[in-house]
């Protein structure tokens, strides 16, 4: 009778044996490789009792604390907690585009006075940040989507995740444009909606082929071409806004 | 992968880095017990620990999402604690033998006061357990960490170190013999 070799008590114990049911087979009707498996395992146990370093409670919290610094620091979007920050976030939107509609037909010139309410130049200017922010984000989903190149299926969960967030966000904007006749924002936002809505209700993994017609169709629309054009002039908006 | 963790990926790809830490918090100390084993000290542990986290939020965007975020921080993880060896290997291949005689064999192991754990194992099991870990090559000690600790199939280990699979297997079960001739003869002692 052939005995197990070295080798295949390693892969046995590791679960990786080429034929496992033969292995345990020959390990009970064979004392000489049961005792060899033994020796083995009793070696690996050893290993699996060295100690490891001790780690503090907060250990998480201070590789975070050293880490923060190096990271860029980019565009804040939304808050941690995630639920309650969305919430907070579109409250927030609804109350400036509210806020940027009524001075846009109120006629009253307001005194700009220390202390008193925003002035129509400081509502525009959030607004045209908020719109500014969309569409870069916007513009992230959609190039992420488009520049993916699966050979398999790929899965867009991260995308669907932030296009949902979006779709409420773009129709809230696209009816603030519509109303206050920023005609040329509003006609992408509208674009923009039905992209938005496909990513966010479609399939979460994607076949290459189905991804491969979703890049067709934004790069047909010029998609990511608008976006960009309309949000520079957003961002020049916004600058000017702030002089 | 968890919601919570998708999410914190999606927010930080969309630009919002604070949420980095969800996933920072959540990983470092599997990492650092990775890095750990692959390297036998602290110091270096913590710097791949940072390091991998750097990487990974640049890299980010490359993240596909087929391997869960965890197997992904692991290979970067080994892939860094890989390099730190092989080139501490190196150095020490250069060093004068003087220098030898004055390396604390202990030095693999974690400093500071011990846990119930490292008191579970006697100090002569211990030295002989870093030291026969510190004859692996650099090779040998990431496949066997990555196969005897994180359970991780030859396969994968192939992938991970940028190997053959067979080559994987190769370095796992020459560990496994080097260490078993480092500490075969401690099981008589009863220990």
């Amino acid at each position: 009778m052939s005995h197990l070799s070295e080798e295949q008590l390693v892969w046995h114990y590791y679960g990786e044996a080429e034929d496992a049911a033969g292995a345990d087979e020959h390990l009970a009707r064979c004392p000489e490789c049961r005792q060899a498996y033994a020796a083995l395992q009793r070696v690996l146990n050893l290993v699996d009792g060295a100690p490891a370093p001790g780690l503090g409670e907060s250990y998480g919290r201070e590789v975070w604390e050293r880490l923060r610094p190096a990271l860029p620091k980019r565009r804040r979007w939304l808050p941690l907690e995630f639920p309650r920050g969305w919430a907070v976030v579109v409250a927030t939107a609804a109350l400036v585009a509210l806020a940027f509609v009524a001075g846009r037909y109120s006629h009253r010139q307001e005194p700009i006075a220390q202390g008193g309410p925003p002035s129509q130049q400081v509502r525009d200017r959030v607004l045209l940040v908020a719109v500014g922010d969309h569409l870069e984000r916007s513009q992230m989903v959609l190039a992420e989507l488009v520049n993916t190149r699966p050979r398999a299926v790929v899965d867009i969960s991260p995308e669907r995740q932030i296009a949902s967030d979006l779709v409420g966000e773009n129709r809230l904007y696209r009816q603030t444009a519509a109303f206050s006749g920023e005609t040329a924002l509003a006609s992408l936002l509208e674009e923009l909606e039905p992209l938005l809505l496909e990513i966010a209700r479609g399939p979460s993994r994607l076949t290459a082929i189905e991804l491969e017609r979703f890049r067709r169709r934004v790069e047909s629309e010029g998609m990511l071409f608008k976006i960009r054009v309309v949000g520079s002039n957003v961002r020049e908006r916004e600058k000017d806004k702030e002089l | 992968m968890e919601t919570s963790e998708q999410v914190a990926i999606a927010q930080v790809r969309a630009g919002y880095t604070e949420a980095f830490r969800v996933l920072v918090e959540r990983h470092s100390r599997g990492l650092f017990r990775l890095a750990w084993r692959m390297t036998g000290n602290r110091q270096d542990a913590e710097d791949v620990v940072q390091e991998t986290f750097l990487r990974a939020y640049r890299q980010l965007r490359r993240f596909d999402g087929r391997a869960s975020f965890g197997t992904w921080l692991h290979r970067i993880a080994a892939n860094r604690a890989l390099d730190l060896v092989r080139a501490r290997k190196l150095r020490e291949a250069h060093r004068p033998r003087a220098d030898e005689e004055e390396s604390d064999p202990l030095a693999g192991l974690p400093g500071g006061e011990p846990g119930p754990e490292r008191l579970a194992m006697s100090g002569e099991v211990q030295r002989k357990l870093a030291e026969a870990m510190d004859r692996l090559s650099a090779d040998e000690r990431a496949a066997f960490v990555l196969r005897h600790f994180e359970g991780v199939s030859s396969e994968d280990i192939g992938r991970a170190l940028g190997v053959h699979p067979v080559t994987a297997r190769q370095a796992v079960f020459r560990a496994v013999q080097k260490l078993r001739r480092s500490l075969e003869p401690l099981m008589g002692t009863g220990i």
